[in-house]
């Protein structure tokens, strides 16, 4: 074992240098690290809060959807997250699609249906940066993927707008958030308290419609990750079973060999 | 080589067919029951058959991505979508090959070391050594390609930065640069294209692994002990011995390969992929995967022209040095067989090799995190060094230690060697 000993010792020391160097050159960076928040989905047990998630369809269809897009989310997906087939039909019925042309070929517009794509608030990135100083609001479908830390990261940029400290010029337009890269973000404060009036009755603070928000968006952006958690583990006792037979039926088959007996005669 | 063993099956059916394709025998013969191998082989010869059914994960599981994909630059990232969500299973099958790249690379970057330390190069197995290097560098172009697929952020940069390279090579650079592009950038023909081969190449790759299971045919499998082997008492049949060892090897492996998939699908990726590619937005930093970080951080390691000093003459640039360092890296260890000049195979007895190795190794670890740095602050100067001591571990070290180097008493064959062992 004299081998996996120098591994071990070789990647310590090379760690140990790198690390070291690391945070030394990490002291000057700006951006703030993500505060650490306990989510329902982590770990290998982890599913979705749905009460959670449901809350924060809400805060994302009251608040969110004034400017962001959610272009990979159907109205059908919400059956994932609690919501019954009528209950989606209601919901995709408040909102009007582009429909086929009709027969003299002019455009209609229909009632949305489950199978449609959430409507995005913009008809183009041009219109959504005219509406926004210039700024484009990002789809949200995968945020939560597209950041290192995503539901952290989310959480904390939507909660942790502050005053500017003394010595920092912002741009006209712009908001101090030290979670933001660079600091200063387009984004006005989306959430404020009671800016949504959840349906259970759960006081609506910043916090509490931050942490559902990015549930709700965990889950657009990993639909599957329940079934991934339920799969992961059927496969992983059937392997160790699969493995142990393995091990066991080589120290069957090796006991000759190993006890010096050879195979072939000489 | 052993001598070749006929098969002839009892049943009639099956012995008409062994007589005019004579398949049983092949498999009896190169990884079967009449294969004599070494008996003591450990652990880190496991790798070879795990790099092989990783291949072949590879290619099932792409197969099936195809019929979803769409290699079209509007439709690329929202059909790679689409296999997430809506493809039944497809999280399961896309998540099983980007992972599975990364495993695959886990599998031969341990088998290649294996190789380094117990020297598996020497004679008479150069060929089955270069055969490895050649399968090493399809991989590497096929993962390149393939990571360009989802055209996400790293993919289109990933692509815009390494195909770059190409136009530092003198009077032929642009227009390489322009038949890979298909265009002049990265665009649409670019996906195109890179699709087709990433199709094509894992195919030449197991057209490759042929040829390399071949050549060890012929030469034999080498040993921890590093010496030939001389009766049968050394030896043991592959199977059941080293089919069920590899089986247990390729348990174990594939619980861990399936924790990432199922538990952290998205360790060994970059976040930047999930934002669809964008020509006008360059991202943070342009890192490529793990697996070629120190690759990577020696073509960046490269700064300065090679010139007359104090005059504006310059013969090779930074970027053209950097291209040829990356490629010479590799293409160095095509010499390996010849450049190592000990006599004995085995680390086991170089004492002082065996530190040479694992400072390679550790070299190798220091070159993979400066890759995957910004180059600022410290991080060059330690890729310059990592990149020195890597050309400096296999041009003067390896020539000069297999002259002076005082190697301990070779055992008189594997048998006695193991039997010792056992007794013990």
């Amino acid at each position: 074992m004299k081998f996996v000993k120098n591994i071990a010792i070789t990647l310590a020391a090379v760690a140990g240098i790198a690390t070291g160097f690391s945070s030394a050159s990490n002291a000057a960076a700006v951006d703030k690290h993500p505060m650490k928040m306990q989510w329902s989905f982590e770990g290998n047990f982890g599913t979705y809060d749905i009460a959670s998630a449901q809350r924060g369809w809400q805060v994302y269809k009251q608040v969110c959807s004034a400017c962001h897009a959610l272009k990979y989310f159907r109205f059908r997906n919400l059956e994932d997250i609690g919501y019954s087939e009528d209950m989606i039909k209601a919901f995709a019925a408040e909102y009007e699609v582009a429909g086929e042309p009709d027969d003299a070929g002019d455009e209609t517009v229909r009632a949305a249906l489950p199978q449609d794509v959430f409507p995005a608030p913009f008809a183009n990135d041009n219109a959504a940066r005219a509406s926004n100083g210039g700024a484009l609001p990002p789809d949200l479908s995968l945020m939560v993927k597209a950041r290192h830390d995503g539901a952290n990261y989310l959480y904390s940029l939507l909660v942790g707008y502050e005053d500017a400290p003394a010595d920092r010029e912002i741009s006209a337009g712009k908001y101090y958030n030290p979670y933001f890269k660079g600091g200063q973000i387009s984004m006005a404060p989306p959430l404020s308290e009671g800016v949504v009036d959840y349906e259970d009755g759960t006081p609506a603070t910043s916090e509490q419609m931050a942490k559902d928000v990015v549930t709700f968006l965990t889950y657009v952006a990993e639909p599957k990750l329940v079934d991934r958690h339920h799969m992961g583990m059927n496969v992983l006792a059937f392997l160790a079973l699969l493995t142990i037979i393995f091990y066991l039926s080589m120290k069957k088959l090796w006991k000759n060999v190993k006890t010096g007996r050879n195979v072939y005669e000489d | 080589m052993a001598e070749w063993e006929a098969i002839k099956p009892e049943n009639k059916a099956l012995g008409w067919f062994e007589e005019r394709l004579p398949i049983l025998s092949l498999v009896h013969n190169v990884v079967g029951a009449g294969t004599p191998t070494p008996r003591n082989l450990n652990y880190w010869w496991n790798f070879g058959s795990l790099a092989g059914l990783m291949l072949v994960v590879q290619i099932i599981s792409g197969i099936v991505l195809a019929m979803h994909y769409t290699p079209d630059t509007a439709l690329a990232f929202d059909s790679v979508e689409r296999i997430m969500r809506d493809v039944n299973y497809g999280w399961l099958i896309r998540y099983m090959h980007a992972n599975g790249a990364s495993f695959f690379f886990i599998a031969v970057y341990i088998h290649i070391l294996r190789g380094l330390y117990y020297g598996s190069y020497k004679a008479p197995r150069e060929v089955l050594w270069m055969l490895g290097l050649v399968i090493f560098l399809l991989m590497m172009a096929t993962a390149f390609m393939g990571y360009v697929l989802p055209w996400g952020q790293m993919s289109f940069w990933g692509a815009t930065v390494i195909t770059n390279l190409f136009s530092a090579i003198p009077v032929v650079g642009d227009s390489i640069v322009t038949l890979l592009w298909g265009g002049f950038s990265v665009d649409n023909p670019t996906l195109k294209r890179f699709f087709s081969l990433h199709f094509l190449l894992p195919f030449v790759i197991l057209g490759v692994v042929i040829l390399h299971i071949w050549a060890k045919k012929v030469s034999d499998s080498g040993n921890p002990l590093g010496i030939d082997v001389k009766s049968n008492a050394d030896q043991i049949p592959f199977h059941p011995y080293y089919t069920i060892k590899d089986a247990f090897g390729a348990g174990v492996f594939f619980l861990i390969f399936a924790y990432f998939l199922f538990y952290m699908p998205n360790a060994m990726g970059h976040p930047d992929n999930y934002i669809p590619a964008e020509p006008l937005v360059t991202p943070d930093s342009i890192v490529p995967e793990w697996y070629f970080l120190p690759f990577y951080a020696i073509l960046r390691s490269i700064t300065f022209d090679i010139g007359i000093p104090f005059t504006d003459i310059v013969f090779i640039p930074a970027k053209l040095l950097g291209v040829i360092a990356m490629f010479a890296s590799i293409l160095l260890l095509f010499f390996l067989p010849w450049l190592d000049t000990s006599k004995v195979r085995s680390a086991q007895f170089r004492p002082t090799y065996r530190y040479f190795f694992w400072f390679l190794v550790a070299d190798m670890v220091l070159l993979t995190i400066v890759g995957g740095k910004k180059p600022e602050g410290i991080w060059p100067m330690l890729g310059l060094i990592g990149t020195a001591y890597y050309f400096a571990h296999f041009l003067v070290i390896l020539p000069l230690l297999g002259k002076m180097e005082k190697t301990l008493p070779l055992p008189e064959s594997i048998s006695q060697a193991v039997i010792a062992k056992a007794a013990k």
